[in-house]
């Protein structure tokens, strides 16, 4: 980052303005965009090219890790006092299958949650620089960070599609 | 993005017309306590000092003031406990499942199948404390090893089952609050003063940013996907305490699966029965319609089909197996001491139900309301059949005996109600008992193009 950058960070009532403001900017050669909307919005979404989220990652590995620990948990415990109970072999496959299966699940699922944290930065601490809380009612937001040289024209493709507000800060709220 | 539009609206709630409509609908909610609310929540105490009166009573004087005794070991409070479990699985089945499948219609009831999952497994957790007696040793439960390095059982499936509801707490919980964050963050951006510090606090500074959805959506899937399992082996396991024992009226392969369907048909009953009073006193009529209680309904139908055929299958195949001890436990069941239970059980889950193929009464919210009581009363019996009529009338006629639940166990079982009630009753006033970001999902977007062309 050459220049400061400049924040500036349009509120839209229709979702298509919010859209076609995020491909213009995009066109124009804008890189640090960030949108808001009130709902998961694919459009938004697409507008903004996104691609698989590694969320995913985490899910596998937790799972798998899960099944690991499960089925040495309980392997690892009937050998450590090998006692025959109900006439089963120590290491008993599938009577272990259902511990392994659950620890699966919550490991999985928690690690889910950890990479959900981790990739989307929550908990916030602080708030953004710039924003509506109308974002959170029906509102699209179409945020840019300019640099100082370019923020005539950004701010120029944001006005183009009607919004309801233009706020601006001298603070780029993602470096 | 004119299909797409087409497509969201094609789950109508014609009174819904903009996005902020979902905002100022179910945040009102938040806001407005009615003096039905209070009738309700002060009712929901009195039943949680019933609840832990009884228990204290009961941890004073010891297990002897339950009905509790040889050869009826496992009575009420198992009863209790599997009829709770079973309550929690249609919030996930709606939650999860529902999602996976893409019900257009799970959106309006979702938040609150799953906020009654979450607080139905927390009652039933109780049970098994309240069950074991000695609850101040309610940690030998956690597998640790004992004073001799000895582990517990694995093999045993009472080990499995701690694994299994511990894991389905853990998970429905957090899977409900993850689902809340963003509509909590709706909240925070609305409200004032002390409220708008709590909300604050925790949507753990939720925007609703690209990123953010971005991840959320793909975690919510594997969520789903990882939640839809589990719901299917909570149950299962629940039922291997059971169907892993050679008690005859237990030891049936078909149990995993009939314990589920049952499981799924009590809690969809149990929606039915919170969401009519839940639509009338804070007035979601233009988000809990018709069609929603329709489906529901029809979900009922569908799982008291298979209940009942799991009903006269084991009966069958008690009669077929040609085993003595077999058939008169099933002989026993409906002509024995507990005659009544097992009568109740088949007309309130086998019978009334059949009225849930008629159109009409489908889409009379009065009739569902009543039909769901008798599904909540029906599951009851059900469970009360399996645990006790099975364990009375075992192999030796020496040991046969009669169980009766005391005063105390039935105060419990009335009480839990009250337990569950007064979690549920906070949370519609705490936090958004509707998905509001879910709902905007399927409303048409707001276009500026298309109103230009419309004009």
């Amino acid at each position: 980052m050459s220049a400061p950058a400049h924040a500036l960070l349009a509120s839209y009532e229709y979702l298509d303005s919010a859209v076609d403001a995020i491909e213009g900017l995009r066109k124009a050669g804008f890189k640090s965009l960030k949108a808001y909307a009130p709902y998961p919005e694919h459009h938004i979404e697409a507008a903004l090219g996104y691609g698989q989220s590694p969320v995913r990652v985490f899910t596998l590995v937790g799972g798998l890790t899960g099944a690991a620990t499960g089925f040495a948990f309980t392997i690892w415990t009937s050998m450590d006092w090998p006692l025959v109970v109900g006439g089963k072999p120590h290491v008993s496959i599938p009577a272990f299958i259902p511990i392994a299966f659950e620890m699966t699940v919550l490991f999985g699922a928690l690690s889910t949650i950890i990479g959900l944290f981790i990739l989307s930065r929550l908990p916030a601490l602080k708030p953004p620089v710039i924003y509506d809380p109308e974002f959170t009612n029906g509102r699209y937001g179409v945020h840019v960070d300019a640099p100082a040289e370019r923020v005539e024209e950004a701010r120029k493709i944001l006005s183009a599609h009607e919004p309801v507000d233009l706020q601006e800060s001298t603070e780029a709220a993602h470096a | 993005m004119a299909t797409a539009t087409k497509e969201r609206g094609a789950l109508t709630h014609p009174d819904v017309h903009h996005l902020t409509d979902v905002n100022r609908d179910i945040l009102k909610i938040l806001s407005r306590p009615g003096k039905g609310w209070w009738a309700l929540f002060l009712l929901a105490c009195a039943g949680v000092g019933l609840f832990f009166g009884m228990w204290g009573w009961q941890i004073y004087k010891g297990i002897g003031v339950s009905g509790l005794s040889a050869p009826v070991g496992w009575g009420t409070y198992i009863t209790t406990f599997v009829f709770w479990v079973g309550i929690a699985h249609s919030g996930t089945l709606i939650s999860a499942i529902l999602f996976l499948f893409r019900a257009p219609w799970r959106q309006s009831v979702y938040r609150l199948a799953e906020a009654m999952t979450v607080f139905a497994v927390m009652t039933a957790g109780l049970f098994p404390l309240i069950h074991v007696g000695r609850v101040w040793h309610a940690y030998w439960l956690i597998p640790y090893p004992n004073a001799r390095f000895l582990w517990p059982n694995f093999k045993s499936p009472l080990v499995w089952d701690v694994f299994a509801v511990t894991t389905y707490f853990t998970v429905s919980a957090t899977f409900f609050f993850l689902g809340c964050i963003p509509d909590i963050a709706a909240a925070r951006d609305q409200a004032t003063g002390l409220r708008k510090k709590f909300y604050s606090l925790i949507a753990m500074g939720w925007r609703g940013s690209d990123a953010q959805w971005h991840h959320f959506g793909k975690a919510y899937i594997f969520l789903a996907a990882l939640a839809t399992p589990l719901v299917l082996s909570v149950h299962s396991v629940v039922s291997w305490d059971f169907a892993m024992s050679i008690v005859p009226g237990w030891h049936a392969t078909i149990f995993a699966p009939y314990f589920v369907a049952g499981a799924i048909f009590s809690g969809v009953g149990m929606v039915i029965t919170l969401a009519v009073p839940m639509r009338k006193i804070f007035g979601l009529e233009a988000y809990l319609t018709i069609k929603h209680f329709d489906a529901l309904a029809k979900l009922c139908l569908l799982t008291s089909l298979i209940v009942l055929y799991a009903y006269l299958s084991e009966f069958f195949m008690a009669w077929y197996s040609g085993e003595e001890i077999e058939r008169t436990a099933f002989w026993n069941r409906l002509f024995g001491t507990y005659w009544w239970a097992t009568w109740t059980m088949l007309v309130c889950n086998g019978l009334v139900p059949i009225l849930l193929w008629f159109k009409r009464v489908r889409h009379s919210i009065a009739a569902l309301f009543v039909i769901s009581i008798f599904i909540n009363i029906g599951m009851w019996f059900e469970r009360y059949v399996i645990v006790v009529t099975s364990l009375s009338h075992e192999y030796e006629p020496w040991a046969w005996g009669i169980y009766r639940p005391s005063f105390v166990e039935m105060s419990m079982v009335a009480g839990s109600f009250g337990w569950f009630a007064f979690w549920f009753l906070l949370f519609t006033r705490l936090l958004p008992p509707v998905a509001i970001a879910e709902l905007k999902e399927v409303l048409p977007p707001p276009l500026r193009r298309q109103r230009k062309e419309a004009h």
